[in-house]
């Protein structure tokens, strides 16, 4: 499989710009180090670990708050690891709830090997066969304001190709409790 | 009566509020599962995998409700690494376990994570409460629940084999 040279924190900054009231949570890696250098904030949960688990607390919070948009952003390392996540949201159907994949085809954090996307797995045709009826992939930059209107509005599952070159990390806090608390009290209110 | 104290437990996962129940099927929580199904307040979540569920209830609480998660002691070994979740980000948890290879088990794969159960959910941080007696059932869960969501920790109510009622093997 080829990558397309996008840029990924590029696309991250044009993904997450002028996030609004959207919530968004980020998998472990490189994809928490993009949404982090997009602009560090309260309604970011950025995973430090529970590696596969990124799309399921996206259902969670998507369940818990219908009324607001919930966006996953996750590695294509981090996807593969809770594949039956896709089967699961399909049966929910959330319609506020967004996957945008970062597909690589590297485990970037472990020394770039190869990921099974790098080796033709193709997510998207997972999300369907699971029953998502809104599946993207998208290789070009100019597709990018596009990709970020969809994920605002549609129960959209997104691929988008990255190129395999790391970015600097930017870091959000690694106290899991405080970017819990700091999370629910943007959301919920102090008092929760 | 039969069922009698799995429809006590389920008024008291209502009664704490819980929203969301996360499960992968067993037969001892079949009757959980279609109540949660049948009620229009709870919201019923398959899994393909436990460990689905941990990350699920995670997701809940952040967006402000309580979830229940229901699987059977196999699936415990499913969770563990996911239960650095909680555990990292002083999450509350309800796990409802339903004990297998503890008492009358017919099969033998079911033992080895049967017996490492209480342990494993011990050395991952998660309390660990247990059900022997019917009668003790629905108080234990509420008591499991508040602890759970007001001390903010993972709580797992282990169902004995006993109370559930060994599976009869039919060849």
């Amino acid at each position: 499989m080829t990558h397309d040279a996008l840029d990924r924190r590029q696309a991250v900054a044009t993904l997450l710009r002028d996030p609004g009231d959207l919530l968004v949570v980020a998998g472990l890696g490189a994809p928490n180090w993009d949404a982090t250098a997009a602009g560090d904030r309260p309604l970011n949960f950025c995973l430090w670990g529970a590696m596969g688990g990124a799309a399921m607390i996206g259902l969670g919070l998507a369940l818990a708050q219908p009324a607001r948009r919930v966006l996953v952003l996750t590695g294509d390392g981090e996807m593969l690891m809770g594949l039956g996540a896709l089967a699961t949201i399909a049966v929910q159907a959330p319609p506020n709830l967004a996957v945008a994949v970062l597909d690589n085809g590297r485990y970037g954090e472990t020394g770039s090997q190869h990921s099974h996307t790098a080796h033709g797995v193709d997510l998207a045709a997972v999300a369907r066969g699971c029953g998502w009826r809104a599946v993207c992939t998208v290789t070009q930059a100019a597709e990018l304001e596009g990709l970020r209107a969809r994920l605002r509005q549609e129960p959209l599952f997104a691929v988008v190709r990255i190129a395999p070159e790391e970015a600097p990390r930017v870091m959000p806090p690694r106290d899991g409790a405080l970017l819990h608390h700091r999370f629910r009290a943007a959301l919920l209110g102090s008092e929760n | 009566m039969a069922g009698a104290w799995q429809d006590e437990v389920f008024e008291t996962l209502r009664r704490a509020a819980i929203r969301q129940i996360a499960y992968v099927p067993d037969a001892g929580h079949a009757r959980l599962i279609e109540r949660a199904h049948a009620d229009p307040d709870m919201r019923a979540v398959v899994l393909t995998t436990e460990e689905e569920g941990v990350a699920l209830a995670a997701g809940a609480w952040l967006g402000g409700q309580r979830a229940a998660l229901l699987m059977q002691s196999s699936g415990v070994g499913n969770c563990v690494n996911m239960l650095s979740l909680p555990m990292s980000c002083r999450m509350p948890l309800l796990m409802l376990v339903t004990m297998r290879g503890e008492w009358g088990e017919f099969n033998p794969w079911q033992v080895p994570m049967g017996n490492a159960t209480p342990g494993v959910l011990e050395r991952t941080g998660v309390l660990v409460r247990r059900v022997e007696r019917a009668e003790d059932a629905a108080e234990t869960v509420a008591g499991a629940a508040t602890l759970a969501f007001d001390s903010t920790v993972p709580v797992a109510v282990l169902l004995s084999q006993r109370l559930i009622g060994a599976k009869v093997w039919v060849r």
